[in-house]
């Protein structure tokens, strides 16, 4: 449906007004000349405020995220394709294929539209690669002040394979604990980019979708116990997580997790432990130790997964602890992380 | 990464675990205790005590910048920043130690006050330059390492004629709490607290050189190794410890060459000395009062003192009642000694400051070391 307006939207000079979210025709020019237009697909285009498909039976998942970032651009993505590859992942971390992504926006009065479209057009290309359509959305907008500019909420729904069950509660001692590749690039891309924190690196955020990925660890090994992306709090909270649902301890061995240099670089500068900053590209798998070497080479055969590596062990512990064995000989604890991660001052 | 593999290389740490265990004299304890809480913190990630014989054991001291700092001057802080809507700047770890009401710097920056996180010195010069309208006040925290930048960002903004800006100066000094602690009854009288060595600081002592400690190496009879942060320079250090402690020795040796000298950094002490002053006596956390352990911003650089500008400096709060922290700080007892530890006390909701910081004793303990006992 394509609807016309007397003066087409100003998105090189204009801002984003309280009308935008008016429900009026303004807002309605803003979903049309840039939300439509980029995000184009056959669902969204019927201009309903739902979208109606059909599925065959099975297993469904649904999973939902709130996109807020500063800064909303960074090295390697930004928000509006973190917010697709974010989603994606959280539906592709049960086994399954995503079918479709919702879209809510909020959106603070006196953004730049050439920034918005930015961030759409990013969007748009993030969901046409992965294959997985944004099918409905909404938008607000907010006064000055009450926002950071744009926030983005996705909705994702999925299809499990049959015969596949993943879930962090079924991890099981002597279980292998893979890892898809390096770790910490997307949280160290950030920080460089920060106003505060300027330093230069040429490390890329690993911001990707990864349910090809997915699809063919589960083709080639149904039987895989967990999948789980580590974002917020790095690996080491996505593995405290899956002890304690799984009511397991883990041991990782700290010489087999692959690192870019740079990475380490950065966090012995800041006083931060790579362990726990934020991927948005990675993701941590547990499996049977019989499956692992295959279930390796199927992760190094594809471009997501070419410096995937096994790290440690699921082990008996009722306490649910995750204990890494250092690169010097001794062991350690690695626990949550507590509040935010302060850098250490001396 | 180079320059920092070489320090954490396993094959040499086998080498000096090996060593070590030939020379320690089984028939004896060795009590090392390590002052900084960067040594705290290299112990519990890399895991070094596993590779010590049983007999020498860590005791971690007080030299961790946000846990020595009493609640009271927390509060003084928040009070100003309340009381004047003013720009408060502090490094990290800070933002979490509780002040004597619980109250954080995180919490009243969540109830809207104006509490900023800086990496460095020049970026509260920033914050003061675009906001001319505001008082800036800088929260200085920090043995020897910190105090210098502290110095030049006041010589600078006095330079630039920068009238918005100042520094409520909190800044301590190491050999002074070292030798309060060797004069502790704990030490002295009562021996409940026996250290046989020193680990000597590393960033602090490439500032003020390894001749301070030559008076209270000779003074208490006590050997002290100055060790770099890496846990090889531990290793090493520790070795080095043993040794002396063996042989009967009390000197002060240098591991840490690679940084540290006799003289230090002339050119920092130099900067800090026309800033600054020693102060009489010092509040610090489980130390309790340390005559001319702390330094104040001279008076010919009074318009940049937050104390004067501000009325400040007298604010005393209790400690808080079953928290060991004064006593963990001391190195008379563990952690895990403690009622609160682990129980009300953790970093989610750290009760004591030794819980806060990742280079405070609890908080080790809690993260790195926990599954040990």
């Amino acid at each position: 449906m394509k609807q016309r307006f007397p003066q087409r939207l100003n998105i090189r000079d204009g801002l984003v007004e309280m009308g935008h979210g008016s429900g009026g025709r303004t807002m309605a020019q803003l979903i049309n000349e840039l939300f439509f237009k980029h995000l184009d697909n056959e669902l969204l285009g019927q201009g309903n405020d739902q979208a109606a498909f059909d599925v065959v039976g099975g297993r469904m998942v649904m999973s939902t995220d709130g996109h807020v970032i500063s800064p909303l651009f960074f090295p390697g993505g930004d928000i509006g394709s973190l917010s697709v590859h974010g989603t994606i992942n959280d539906v592709a971390m049960s086994g399954a294929q995503p079918l479709s992504l919702a879209a809510g926006f909020i959106l603070e009065e006196g953004f730049p539209l050439v920034d918005l479209e930015r961030i759409v057009i990013s969007m748009a290309e993030a969901a046409s690669l992965a294959g997985v359509p944004v099918s409905t959305g909404d938008t607000k907008v907010v006064e000055r002040g009450n926002g950071d500019g744009v926030f983005i909420t996705t909705t994702g729904i999925g299809m499990v394979p049959p015969g596949i069950n993943i879930s962090g509660h079924l991890a099981q001692p002597g279980d292998a604990i893979l890892i898809s590749g390096t770790l910490g690039d997307h949280g160290v891309a950030i920080m460089s980019s920060r106003e505060n924190l300027e330093f230069e690196t040429r490390i890329m955020s690993d911001s990707a979708a990864l349910h090809g990925l997915v699809s063919d660890m589960v083709r080639s090994v149904p039987a895989i116990h967990c999948l789980r992306d580590p974002t917020r709090g790095g690996l080491a909270t996505t593995l405290n997580e899956l002890a304690s649902q799984s009511g397991v301890g883990m041991s990782i061995y700290e010489d087999s997790i692959p690192f870019n240099d740079e990475v380490v670089a950065a966090c012995e500068l800041l006083g931060l432990d790579p362990l726990y900053i934020a991927n948005e590209g990675k993701l941590v798998c547990i499996c049977p130790s019989g499956d692992a070497q295959r279930l390796l080479e199927v992760m190094r055969a594809h471009p997501l997964g070419r410096q995937a590596a096994e790290i440690g062990r699921v082990i008996d512990d009722p306490l649910g602890f995750v204990t890494m064995e250092t690169r010097f000989g001794g062991s350690r604890m690695v626990d949550w992380l507590a509040g935010e991660q302060l850098p250490r001052i001396c | 990464m180079k320059y920092i593999d070489e320090f954490r290389q396993q094959d040499l740490a086998q080498t000096l675990e090996a060593a070590i265990k030939r020379e320690v004299d089984p028939a004896r304890q060795y009590q090392l205790m390590e002052f900084c809480g960067g040594h705290t913190h290299a112990i519990f990630r890399y895991g070094i005590q596993d590779l010590m014989p049983g007999n020498i054991s860590f005791v971690h001291g007080p030299g961790c910048p946000v846990c020595v700092l009493p609640s009271g001057r927390i509060s003084d802080a928040i009070g100003i920043t309340l009381k004047h809507d003013l720009i408060l700047c502090t490094y990290g770890d800070l933002l979490r130690v509780p002040a004597g009401n619980r109250k954080t710097l995180q919490r009243v920056k969540a109830e809207g006050a104006d509490v900023r996180m800086v990496y460095s010195t020049q970026d509260v010069l920033g914050i003061a330059r675009e906001n001319p309208d505001r008082e800036v006040v800088f929260f200085a925290i920090g043995f020897e390492t910190t105090t210098p930048p502290t110095a030049v960002a006041i010589k600078q903004a006095q330079a630039e004629g920068l009238k918005n800006f100042s520094v409520f100066c909190n800044h301590v000094l190491t050999p002074a709490a070292i030798q309060n602690i060797l004069e502790s009854p704990e030490v002295r009288e009562i021996g409940t607290l026996c250290i046989d060595g020193f680990f000597g600081p590393s960033h602090v002592s490439s500032v003020i050189g390894s001749r301070p400690y030559e008076f209270f190496a000779e003074e208490y009879q006590k050997p002290v190794v100055i060790a770099g942060f890496e846990p090889l320079d531990m290793m090493q250090s520790a070795l080095m410890l043993v040794r002396q402690i063996n042989e009967g020795r009390h000197e002060v040796e240098n591991e840490y060459t690679r940084v540290v000298s006799r003289e230090g950094n002339s050119k920092a002490q130099g900067m800090v000395a026309e800033v600054m002053e020693l102060r009489r006596t010092f509040e610090w956390r489980g130390l309790g009062e340390v005559p001319y352990s702390a330094l104040k911003i001279k008076q010919s650089y009074a318009e940049f003192d937050a104390e004067k500008r501000f009325e400040l400096g007298d604010t005393r709060t209790p400690d808080i009642p079953g928290c060991e922290c004064p006593n963990i700080l001391r190195g008379v007892k563990k952690p895990t000694d403690c009622k609160l530890f682990g129980t009300l006390c953790t970093p989610d909701n750290p009760i004591g400051s030794c819980m806060v910081s990742s280079e405070g004793a609890c908080a080790a303990y809690w993260s790195y070391g926990r599954f040990r006992n």
